[in-house]
């Protein structure tokens, strides 16, 4: 092992713990949410004993410090996914971050319906019958209700990039599925149900190629390997903060400059204008145009903490030590009889949350025999249903994996799954 | 954590050989109810002949949603409405019941072995499941004025 797994685990005051009287929390559910170190929850309180102030308004000392700290905090996770500060919104998660370029899309063809003047860049975000929004069969229903809601409001349609049976993404027809209509392409970086990472310049070229804008779900894949929007070339990119070791409530969307300041706003309010009047006002440029009311400062806070926790361990070093575990785990499940991994079943291009069945037993009861041994995994369809579909699995079990785990946790779980089978007698 | 409180023998009997299970239903005249967070369904249909239900249903789910169906099908098949009602209600203060079960066992028969369920919150809502769809459809049913 790569990391210091002792000194690691101790900082995470949560895994300490025993459940169900006396089983050690094994925690494999991070796809989920990921628990939080002493840092992230020592940043967050010192923040309400020390800073809490309003930021962005008030010239007292409390509100200069609140401000100076939240201006600080995206500084520094703009610069962890290789981004400028003026291209970091804060949201509440990564499926506001979509939603928000979503309505993007359905507020300037509205505003291009009422007759109002659009800027050059907005012009982009109309879209009709004739256009077409690409997403993959594989996107968490983050990434595909928000567009789903948007081809209802303007007509535009809705295309996908199939997955193959082995669960990657088949990009054989990309050139017929990047055409001169597509106005964005909209997909996973890695997937939270089959752990798939998926081949993000590939796509991003054609992209370009066409014209058509770019924007990446993240979830999985900032908080488990180096992720930098520069490298990729991406135009919107969606992340969570509580899968990173953060708190919940804060999320963010990368957007490149220049569209950033051009795009239609999304929640309205106080701290997103220029100038108000009664009957219509101007609103700010930079991010600021997109964070409406008082924002959840110290959260954000929190979220850089975790940020300069990560950073600590070294992003390579997060991300070996997944691919170390996915691969442990990958052999392990393979050897037991009746368990069928749904997704890659091998280390090429794939990231460390790994959805399996276990023959004769539902996903549910596989957990609850995990769970009555202290192992916490998700079952179901991962808010993934159309990918379960696809797999030809009524739902799957999960499990995944982050720098506080070790072979010893999968272990337990694959002890836990036979006593499950014995149970079962399959 | 006591596992076979939950998993009682007569629900892993059920679960392996359940009744009323059928591999299509006329989707005209069925009820479609689903589980959102975990993706169990349940198709249903029911039909009174002389105020007689005669149930049939699809289903895919877990041990406790694929016995609980078939507990209730035992339990409601040629039964008339009423009656059926009488078991819904049962049934759902069992299921509230925290363990502690219902003053009337008569009333549900095999279906009792379900109280470790109600134990565990998560799974509540599995066992609820086929009981549900049933409620659904023999309202419709009635409502319909084609019933008894």
């Amino acid at each position: 092992m790569l990391l210091d797994l002792d000194r690691i685990k101790s900082d995470f005051p949560i895994l300490q713990q025993k459940v169900h009287g006396n089983r050690d929390l094994v925690y494999l559910d991070s796809a989920a949410t990921s628990q939080k170190p002493n840092q992230v929850i020592d940043a967050i309180s010192d923040f309400y004993r020390t800073s809490n102030g309003g930021i962005h308004r008030g010239s007292h000392a409390l509100a200069e410090r609140a401000t100076s700290l939240f201006e600080k905090s995206r500084f520094n996770i703009a610069s962890f996914i290789g981004a400028q500060a003026n291209e970091i919104i804060f949201t509440k998660n990564a499926t506001e971050s979509i939603n928000l370029v979503a309505y993007a899309f359905s507020n300037a063809t509205s505003k291009h319906r009422n007759g109002h003047s659009l800027e050059e860049l907005e012009k982009r975000f109309v879209v009709g019958s004739e256009d077409e929004i690409l997403l993959t069969e594989m996107e968490h229903h983050a990434n595909l209700i928000p567009w789903q809601e948007l081809s209802l409001k303007t007509g535009v349609k809705l295309r996908f990039i199939p997955i193959t049976d082995d669960g990657y993404l088949d990009l054989s027809d990309l050139e017929n599925l990047i055409n001169a209509k597509t106005k964005i392409v909209s997909f996973v970086h890695q997937s939270n149900i089959l752990g798939t990472v998926n081949p993000v310049s590939e796509i991003v070229k054609r992209a370009k190629n066409v014209g058509a804008l770019t924007l990446l779900d993240g979830c999985q894949s900032v908080p488990h390997m180096p992720v930098d929007v520069v490298d990729l070339d991406i135009d919107f990119l969606a992340f969570s903060g509580h899968k990173m070791l953060g708190p919940n409530g804060v999320g963010a969307l990368y957007a490149k400059a220049e569209l950033l300041d051009q795009l239609s706003v999304f929640i309205t309010g106080g701290s997103m204008i220029e100038v108000v009047y009664l009957e219509n006002s101007t609103y700010a440029k930079g991010p600021a145009r997109f964070e409406a009311g008082t924002q959840s400062a110290a959260d954000v806070v929190g979220l850089s903490a975790a940020v300069d926790y990560l950073r600590s361990v070294g992003m390579d070093s997060v991300h070996a030590h997944g691919q170390t575990l996915t691969s442990v785990a990958l052999d392990e499940l393979n050897k037991l009889k009746g368990v069928q991994i749904v997704g890659p079943n091998s280390m090429r291009e794939r990231g460390s949350a790994i959805s399996f069945t276990v023959e004769g037993i539902h996903p549910h009861d596989v957990g609850q025999f995990l769970d009555a041994d202290g192992v916490a995994v998700r079952v179901g369809h991962h808010c993934a249903w159309p990918v379960c579909r696809r797999m030809s699995v009524p739902a799957t079990t999960r499990a995944s994996f982050y720098i506080y785990n070790e072979v010893a946790d999968i272990n337990q779980m694959v002890e836990s799954i036979q006593k499950a089978q014995k149970f079962f007698g399959v | 954590m006591n596992l076979e409180s939950l998993y009682q023998e007569i629900i892993l009997n059920h679960y392996r050989n359940p009744n009323g299970k059928v591999s299509v239903v006329d989707a005209g005249k069925s009820v479609h109810h689903v589980n959102p967070n975990c993706g169990d369904e349940i198709t249903l249909t029911v039909e009174f002949v002389d105020g007689k239900a005669h149930i049939e249903f699809v289903n895919t789910g877990c041990s406790i949603s694929q016995a609980s169906a078939s507990v209730m099908y035992d339990l409601c098949e040629g039964q008339n409405s009423s009656k059926i009602m009488e078991i819904e209600d049962g049934f759902l203060e069992l299921m509230q019941s925290r363990g502690q079960g219902i003053a009337d066992d008569d009333l549900l028969g095999d279906a009792v072995a379900f109280v470790g369920v109600s134990q565990f919150p998560a799974r509540i809502k599995c066992a609820l499941l086929p009981y549900m769809a049933l409620k659904d459809a023999v309202t419709r049913q009635t409502e319909g004025g084609t019933n008894e």
